[in-house]
């Protein structure tokens, strides 16, 4: 793996792969002493130009576990604004050495511009392209899924002894929110699909795609209609910008107010889902929205547990990009 | 006009005139004074003493290129281009003439600056520039530039734009229909919904999807179109439309054709050839407006432009600089060159497929578009006796792969790189004085 762009670029092979490697790394970290030495010497930038404290904080971590050196790069600028190039940004990348960038960018395209541009030559992480590809969020929700629900005790996943080596075949899992502007709903639409998982997307009909039919998904057009159809096994609610929701000639829904009324996750509509269903959420939440705190906050929700499993995926994924073949965790 | 030097005088022999019969043509002081069957060899007295003989056996002869959509960027963004290098690239693409958008800086919106790009054109000399002038004022779209003006100025304007941006009240556009009768001028619109279209990135579709760009929908393109077609109707005057690019576009123009209507309409080079398919990737080349479509739409258009319900094709030749495209897609500009590749997009999406015939060719490069232009007078006319020699000598088996570094704009955003084309132009004539030959010709003309 050169480069780690998009999820549709991954096999069913790499993606297990990726996911057995986070196993791995999330074992280590039980250890007394969490750090591991092999990516010494190794050089990360997390070049953000669009702020996600989050997802940033989280390939630290990921990174420095490993012994990577890190240095985090923001760089201002917009479509509105702008400041120094991309072009520009990576050559100076390039001259201080960096063995991988972290990238997440405003501009769809951007971190596939950067691997293929020939302005640098270290790997390529995409940390979120626009409303493109988010790679390790679907991992991570990934890793989760298989995580709690192959080799469970109940549920389509309990065919096969234990998570390890599988894949989701299988499960059903419903994706709520808007679809049109998530790169979290399109990284994961293509990777649970290489999974052998079915995908139902939840969304009222201005927030899909148009072009949405070649998906390999079912779409829904409300949460109650969804439960009614389908037994998911997950539920994940992807977040909702409130101002696409309120006001002006560019809203996607009457109201904040309706929207929840028709898509919004709350406890009546949990229990609704079967037993042994998890509730997660790519975060940050806006409760009262999307979803409710009784949501949230139940024992089916493994939204917290979804951040911890994002640093174990990271590290995988660095780890495979630097250390490939060579070298053992 | 007159030529800006004495041309000499010249023989084209066994040129296959209009892509039919092969033919002898005599150009005298920039004039054509003899066009005969080779089957009847030349006389030496029909040879003007001293003239240049060209053996142009297995060339086409056609009228010199007209485009009636042409970016030179002069004034204001002379980085990208400007009228001399975009003049040198016409002439390598087989055009004589240009009519040059008026989205520059300072726009070309009064006599004035009309008046400067046209003095340039003949100053440079190598095709003739005619200034489009805007529709509105610095392309705002409320109100009307001084079109009067422009029309009346030493630049005779007849064409007028807010190309780069649709004129998209409906009161504006009625207003500017019926304004430019009173010079038989012609609103050339630039069809783009602004609100359908906001932030739009690429065509919106099954490609746009995938990639997460925002979709700048056929519909935006189409409802325009409609409108301003009865708009047309309504106050009797004729409409162009600028690059057409849906199949939808297609249906409406046929209709609107059926119906009476005065509406004559261009396709690009770019959207005979490419889909949308070609965005995956994110390379900015690709990156054009109105977008590259689907095959559904590449199919109608070639229909289109072969049944006549397009009109013409033109080229939008859109240069920028590298640190335009050179960058994330979302930053990057919109358009692309093309004078030097319509050609041979043409030929190999028209003529090799047998929707046209190189006469056909020659009326939808060269005569249809001067008739629009209202420049009949001096372009488009056949290759006949007693007309000016404009002339363009095309290869039709001079195959070659694009390089766009090797282009004569002095910008390179082609999205024609690697690219095999079947033929091209070798040798474009403007009233009998060469302003481009193929190195094949070198030192034949002194």
């Amino acid at each position: 793996m050169k480069h780690l762009l998009s999820t549709s670029d991954l096999s069913r092979e790499d993606a297990i792969r990726i996911l057995d490697t986070a196993e791995q790394m999330a074992a280590t970290q039980e250890r007394e002493i969490r750090k591991l030495p092999t990516l010494r010497g190794k050089t990360v930038v997390n070049l953000f130009f669009e702020d996600s404290t989050r997802t940033r904080i989280s390939f630290e971590a990921a990174a420095k576990r490993l012994s990577a050196d890190v240095i985090n790069f923001s760089a201002k600028g917009s479509s509105v604004s702008k400041g120094e190039s991309l072009k520009d940004t990576a050559l100076t990348l390039q001259a201080m050495g960096a063995d991988a960038v972290v990238i997440r960018h405003w501009a769809s395209g951007a971190a596939e511009r950067l691997a293929g541009s020939g302005w640098m030559h270290g790997a390529v992480l995409n940390a979120g392209d626009g409303t493109h590809q988010h790679p390790t969020q679907a991992l991570l929700d990934a890793y989760t899924m298989r995580k709690h629900l192959i080799g469970a005790a109940e549920g389509p996943g309990a065919h096969v002894e234990t998570a390890t080596g599988n894949d989701l075949a299988g499960l059903t899992i419903g994706l709520v929110g808007d679809v049109l502007h998530s790169r979290v709903a399109r990284s994961n639409v293509a990777l649970l699909n290489t999974l052998g998982a079915k995908v139902v997307l939840i969304s009222p009909p201005t927030l899909v795609p148009v072009g949405i039919e070649t998906w390999p998904v079912d779409v829904v057009h409300g949460l109650d209609a969804a439960l009614d159809k389908y037994d998911l096994d997950a539920i994940m609610m992807l977040r909702v910008q409130r101002e696409r929701m309120s006001g002006g000639g560019n809203s996607f829904f009457p109201s904040p107010q309706e929207y929840t009324r028709l898509f919004g996750l709350d406890g009546d509509r949990m229990r609704r889902l079967p037993d042994h269903a998890i509730v997660m959420h790519p975060g940050p939440m806006n409760r009262g929205l999307e979803i409710t705190a009784e949501a949230a906050d139940s024992p089916r929700s493994v939204i917290v547990e979804q951040v911890s499993n994002g640093v174990a995926v990271r590290m995988a994924s660095l780890y495979l990009l630097l250390a490939g073949e060579e070298g053992g965790a | 006009m007159s030529p800006s030097h004495t041309a000499q005088s010249f023989v084209i022999e066994n040129a296959a005139l209009l892509g039919e019969a092969e033919s002898s043509i005599v150009v005298e002081n920039g004039q054509i004074t003899l066009v005969r069957g080779s089957e009847t060899p030349l006389t030496d007295a029909e040879i003007p003493d001293g003239a240049v003989r060209i053996d142009a056996s297995g060339l086409v002869a056609l009228p010199g290129l007209v485009d009636l959509h042409t970016h030179l960027r002069e004034p204001g963004r002379e980085d990208a281009e400007t009228i001399e290098s975009g003049s040198r690239s016409a002439a390598r693409g087989g055009f004589t003439a240009v009519l040059a958008m008026a989205n520059t800086t300072p726009t070309a919106d009064t006599a004035g600056v009309v008046e400067q790009v046209w003095s340039r054109g003949k100053e440079v000399g190598l095709v003739d520039v005619y200034p489009v002038g805007a529709v509105t004022v610095g392309l705002g779209g409320t109100q009307l530039s001084e079109m009067g003006a422009m029309a009346m100025s030493k630049a005779r304007v007849r064409v007028f734009s807010d190309d780069g941006k649709c004129v998209h009240d409906p009161v504006v556009m009625r207003r500017a229909l019926e304004y430019v009768k009173t010079f038989d001028g012609v609103v050339a619109q630039h069809a783009q919904d602004p609100r359908l279209t906001e932030g739009a990135q690429m065509h919106e579709g099954v490609v746009s999807a995938d990639l997460g760009l925002a979709g700048w929908p056929a519909v935006a393109e189409e409802s325009i179109i409609a409108r301003d077609v009865l708009l047309a109707k309504h106050v009797g005057s004729r409409v162009h439309i600028c690059h057409v690019s849906t199949a939808g576009s297609v249906k409406i123009l046929r209709w609107a054709k059926a119906e009476g209507i005065d509406v004559t309409a261009e396709v690009m080079p770019h959207h005979l050839l490419l889909t949308d398919e070609s965005v995956r990737g994110y390379d900015p080349r690709f990156k054009v407006n109105p977008p590259l479509r689907t095959q559904e739409d590449v199919d109608a258009v070639r229909e289109g432009l072969a049944d006549g319900t397009i009109d013409i094709v033109a080229t939008d030749h859109a240069p920028h600089p590298d640190e335009d495209k050179d960058c994330e897609w979302g930053s990057a500009a919109m358009g692309m060159i093309g004078l030097e590749t319509a050609l041979g997009i043409v030929q190999k999406t028209m003529v090799d497929t047998g929707r046209l015939s190189w006469a056909e060719v020659a009326n939808r490069m060269s005569a249809l578009p001067s008739r629009i232009g209202r420049i009949e007078a001096d372009h488009g006319r056949a290759v006949a006796e007693g007309e000016p020699a404009n002339i363009t000598l095309v290869d039709p088996d001079a195959a070659y792969t694009v390089d766009p570094a090797a282009t004569s704009s002095r910008s390179n955003n082609s999205p024609f790189g690697g690219v095999e084309l079947p033929g091209r132009a070798v040798a474009t004539f403007l009233r009998g004085t060469p302003t481009y030959l193929d190195s094949r010709f070198e030192g034949m003309f002194a």
